[in-house]
């Protein structure tokens, strides 16, 4: 008997040493950049343009890029998810087609970043003209996070009960006017959740738009939806890895910025979704 | 009126459902497209198997079995950490935490998630680089064993969080019936959930290492990018994602060099693809 209390003692001490493993260095890396980074940032740095070959003045045209290229995503991405969400929950039977589209989903979610680089690269910089612009870099990014939006407002409209939509229903209401007046109202903190968690992945991803739209040192703001433009992560990666002699700081101070605008992002998702379960009627 | 405004609606709901369908085949179709163009000179065998990548040389060599084997090397060393931690912080959290450190632990690992690549990358380059260095005494930092430490931090939030959604929903009966014969709460874990969960927590490491074949920036930015056979985890190698994104800048469009790009693109599009397939299958299983 005691040898195995003491065998979960032994067990459940190792259970927690690998949640360790991961919290801390988590910790760390936050606490590395806030503390080297936040000395960095002031007014100047977040609105002026970059000077003396990135290794002086502010981040503004990045932050402006990364801004226009995840509005520009989520105008693309947003509709078309949300309506193959309705699709999948409301109007999907049990059959082949509906395994086939679920599975495309997973597939497109786990197409490497990379990857989508190339497709927008051939499709919308080649093939359609668009040339690396803004307007091919948001559709890129729009088409990657698609999968993030189809799966978390189909899991928000799953969530409202059947019995809504039965109530709708037997009052004469037909099947569009039930998911327009019923199903989506009491669905949307949950889409827009998923909406934020996209725009999140979409301002911190860089290999999609490296052939598609990122801008090596353009210090000015766009002015286009056919301009190139900077953008912050990869503004980050150049002045890490490209650029000789950036100051460190410089370096801390945009891997600060581009993980605050990330995190907020998230945070908020997190927070409406905690809200909406406290809420929850049902 | 009203019948006419709801059949499009419904239609364009169809056309949106299926959008996914498309958008896979036309990634795939472009791929090809690019791709294939490639092997009216160069050999397919001679292109997987081949042990030079020399692509702007005159003429160029494309033998991408190097950035094969780096990719390889730096996801199986990336699996090797990941995998007990990522499935020992899933059972901690489904099965031991108290439930206020559950809710944390899972926002903690959400936010892990969240962190872009690049972010990664740069914090393995200033932090994790210049250890392995010291420590191993190394020329450089920028080795397999640095990118392998880095990407097992990507592919942890995805192993924890699916692992621990397979674990929550094994049946609670089969853990009350354990513990009423008298088994301890480890014995419960070790003997009845762990082995019901098997199938999901398989798909979790899949797709945790699905992950991290598909990494890009933080591999580029710290595993040091030399297109060599590796020959132990201290040296520097190059990966298939790497090789994409630090050369297409400079592929000139129409180029062999640019057709090569995009077939090792349509290699890591196979490998994604077979590795969701497969995860989607045991996830599949296990809801049955």
């Amino acid at each position: 008997m005691r040898n195995t209390q003491r065998a979960e003692k032994i067990a459940f001490f190792f259970l927690f040493l690998a949640t360790l493993l991961i919290v801390v260095p988590v910790g760390l890396i936050f606490v590395i950049i806030i503390q080297k980074g936040l000395p960095a940032i002031n007014w100047q740095f977040i609105s002026d343009i970059p000077r003396q070959g990135m290794r002086a003045g502010g981040i503004y045209p990045a932050i402006v890029g990364t801004v226009y290229l995840v509005i520009g995503a989520i105008i693309f991405a947003l509709p078309i998810g949300l309506m193959a969400a309705i699709y999948l929950s409301e109007y999907a039977k049990d059959n082949l087609l509906t395994r086939v589209i679920k599975l495309a989903i997973v597939n497109l979610a786990g197409v490497p970043s990379v990857v989508y680089g190339l497709f927008g690269l051939a499709l919308f910089v080649i093939f359609f003209k668009f040339g690396a612009s803004i307007l091919s870099g948001a559709l890129t990014l729009g088409i990657m996070i698609l999968p993030i939006i189809i799966t978390s407002s189909r899991e928000a409209l799953e969530s409202v009960p059947y019995s809504f939509r039965e109530v709708s229903f037997s009052l004469g209401a037909s099947k569009w006017q039930t998911i327009r007046h019923i199903v989506l109202p009491n669905a949307i903190p949950g889409i827009l959740t998923g909406t934020i968690l996209g725009l999140g992945r979409a301002a911190g991803e860089t290999a999609p738009i490296l052939f598609t739209v990122a801008a090596f040192y353009l210090p000015q703001l766009p002015h286009s939806l056919f301009d190139q433009a900077m953008a912050l992560p990869y503004h980050l990666y150049v002045i890490s890895t490209q650029v000789p002699n950036v100051d460190e700081k410089i370096r801390y101070g945009t891997a600060l910025v581009l993980l605050v605008m990330v995190l907020f992002m998230n945070l908020v998702a997190i927070v409406i979704r905690y809200q909406f379960r406290k809420k929850k009627k049902w | 009126m009203r019948k006419i405004k709801e059949f499009i609606i419904e239609k364009l709901i169809l056309i949106c459902g299926l959008a996914s369908i498309f958008f896979v085949i036309l990634i795939f179709l472009f791929l090809l497209k690019e791709g294939l163009a490639l092997f009216k000179t160069v050999n397919p065998a001679k292109f997987i198997f081949g042990k030079n990548w020399y692509p702007i040389s005159e003429p160029g060599q494309f033998g991408i079995l190097p950035l094969i084997l780096g990719s390889l090397l730096v996801t199986l060393g990336a699996a090797i950490i990941s995998i007990p931690i990522g499935v020992g912080c899933a059972v901690y959290i489904a099965e031991v935490a108290p439930l206020k450190i559950k809710e944390i632990l899972k926002a903690g690992i959400e936010l892990l998630a969240a962190i872009p690549s690049v972010v990664l990358g740069f914090i393995g380059m200033v932090t994790l680089v210049p250890w392995v260095k010291n420590i191993f005494n190394l020329p450089t930092g920028l080795t397999a064993l640095s990118g392998s430490i880095m990407l097992a931090f990507m592919a942890m939030p995805t192993i924890v969080s699916i692992a621990e959604d397979a674990l929550y929903s094994v049946p609670k009966t089969y853990k009350e019936g354990a513990l009423a014969l008298g088994a301890t709460h480890w014995q419960t874990i070790y003997r009845v959930m762990l082995p019901a969960a098997s199938s999901g927590i398989l798909a979790a490491v899949m797709l945790g290492i699905g992950r991290v074949i598909g990494e890009t920036m933080a591999v580029m930015m710290i595993t040091g990018n030399a297109a060599l056979i590796p020959h132990s985890i201290l040296q520097p190698v190059r990966t298939l994602t790497a090789t994409i994104a630090a050369e297409m800048g400079e592929a000139v469009v129409g180029s062999e060099h640019y057709f090569a790009l995009f077939a090792v693109g349509i290699v890591l599009f196979v490998l994604s693809f077979m590795i969701n397939v497969t995860a989607d299958l045991f996830l599949h299983k296990d809801k049955r």
